[in-house]
């Protein structure tokens, strides 16, 4: 029970103080750090909306690039947040020792790791967020709906960034990066019907990523973007708000494991 | 409290701290005066490090008490945090800063306004002179600027208590003069400091009084002049041989 006392000291202008740190260092590296979480999926619906599109007249009764930018948006923020919360957050804590420094004062690591967190989720927020204009000057939004993916896109940035900041925590090397992305983060990718419907697997297929989180993110987003609010999109947000509040736990615990010694 | 410790700047009783079954810090007991400067000396895995972190609330004891400005670092980490800092052995300034950057980013943790953070960062740059490397990066400067910044950003939130873990270290002669200077002056306003060195010359020059340890323990302890005196030695560094039985930079 020592994690929830822990978790009661958290202050708001602790969390802010961190946001503050990153948002600051952020203007360096803005471009580099754009460019892979906002042009990789822009790319992919160019090449993909034309080449494959060509092929497929209709998935669910959507054009294929219509089927596919609102999953290319989830895995835009999906991709933010991850990039900030592990590499990024890894650095600052095993190279940088920045972690250690803030440590010396006021802010303690509830209100560090939250702070990364909250950040990380912002940079999902704005790669998706760029994302999700350029698709509505493609014409592929048609909702005024639309304008709610945007807190959609924090929330599903935040459960990618707990996620990550739980590995992160773990791991002594960065190289172990690489296992994270192409064991966990590039399956999601394929798998979890941004590209075609999940019930074109096998059934024992599909049932299993109903376990894993994107696929939740991609038709929850697809529901808003199309404007159908069925029962379904209210369980994939529960879903995903589920799993964000227990992996917060866990990032928050493994992360003070970690450091206080 | 104990009614002693009362004036005092720090008082550590019995304090220990063990990593499963290491005992890196055994049973030491010790007190320090507002305005001292208090050295902690001894060879590398002496314990130097695991005390001061256990002063500064960064690691909590195992067991003995401790009071700190009168507060129990395990118990009250946010307030004595609030008026303690320290300059780290190793550099971890924040990179992905500017040098001013880092102070004011730094600022903001102490819970200081915008306003008040430029003001006290751009006194603290002219404190430590680096006024005119203020917009460069971090990696910018030599070693002897960053370690004058490390010490400007430990000094944002005025601290009563400044911690100096090898602030020295690495550094050529002209600098480490620079940085005692400094450290002169801000004894001079009656800032209590702790300083580890592995440099005998810096102990005997800069505190008042000053433990050695050896193993977790502490095997001497005294005023400077007064330790080398008893123990017929010819400086600080023939007592500290001495007694811990080791070259210093092994």
């Amino acid at each position: 029970m020592s994690l929830l006392r822990n978790l009661a000291t958290i202050s708001p202008r602790g969390v802010m103080k961190m946001w503050e740190r990153d948002r600051r260092a952020f203007r360096k590296v803005f471009w580099v750090s754009m460019v892979p979480t906002f042009c990789g999926p822009l790319i992919l619906m160019i090449s993909l909306g034309a080449g494959v599109g060509t092929l497929v007249s209709s998935v669910e009764g959507l054009t294929y690039q219509q089927f596919i930018a609102p999953g290319l948006l989830a895995s835009s923020a999906m991709l933010g947040a991850t990039y900030s919360c592990t590499y990024d957050c890894f650095v600052r804590l095993k190279y940088q020792k920045v972690y250690d420094a803030i440590l010396a004062t006021p802010l303690n690591i509830e209100e560090i790791v939250t702070g990364e967190l909250f950040w990380g989720a912002t940079r999902g927020l704005l790669g998706a967020g760029a994302f999700l204009f350029v698709i509505a000057t493609f014409g592929l939004v048609k909702s005024p709906l639309a304008i709610l993916t945007l807190p959609l896109l924090f929330v599903v940035g935040l459960m990618f960034a707990v996620l990550g900041m739980a590995f992160t925590a773990l791991i002594s090397d960065v190289s172990l990066f690489t296992h994270y992305f192409t064991m966990f983060v590039t399956p999601l990718f394929l798998f979890s019907g941004i590209f075609f419907p999940v019930q074109n697997l096998p059934a024992w297929a599909a049932g299993m990523i109903e376990i894993t989180p994107l696929v939740h993110c991609v038709r929850a987003t697809r529901c808003l973007l199309s404007n159908q609010l069925t029962s379904q999109f209210w369980w994939d947000i529960l879903y995903i708000l589920a799993l964000t509040l227990a992996f917060f736990l866990l990032s928050i615990y493994l992360m003070r494991r970690r450091i206080v010694k | 409290m104990d009614l002693r410790t009362g004036p005092r700047a720090l008082s550590a009783d019995k304090l220990s701290k063990s990593y499963g079954s290491f005992v890196a810090v055994d049973g030491i007991s010790f007190s320090i005066d507002p305005g001292e400067c208090f050295g902690i000396l001894g060879p590398n895995g002496a314990g130097k490090t695991t005390t001061v972190k256990m002063i500064s609330a960064v690691s909590p004891p195992t067991s003995g008490h401790l009071d700190v400005l009168g507060f129990d670092p395990a118990r009250e980490p946010r307030s004595l945090k609030a008026v303690v800092s320290v300059v780290p052995d190793e550099n971890n300034l924040d990179i992905d800063l500017s040098v001013r950057a880092n102070l004011e980013v730094y600022a903001g943790y102490f819970n200081m306004s915008r306003a008040q953070a430029t003001t006290k960062s751009q006194e603290l740059l002219r404190f430590v002179e680096l006024e005119d490397k203020a917009e460069l990066d971090v990696d910018d400067l030599s070693n002897g600027m960053k370690r004058r910044l490390l010490l400007a950003r430990a000094l944002l939130n005025d601290p009563r208590l400044l911690i100096l873990d090898e602030p020295t270290a690495a550094l050529d002669p002209s600098i480490r003069h620079q940085l005692w200077d400094k450290m002169r002056d801000l004894k001079a306003r009656g800032m209590t400091q702790i300083l580890t060195t592995h440099y005998m010359d810096e102990a005997a020059r800069m505190c008042d009084r000053l433990i050695i340890m050896n193993g977790g323990k502490i095997v001497e302890h005294g005023e400077p002049l007064a330790l080398v005196k008893k123990h017929g030695q010819p400086d600080l560094e023939g007592v500290f041989l001495k007694l811990t039985g080791r070259k210093l930079e092994e």
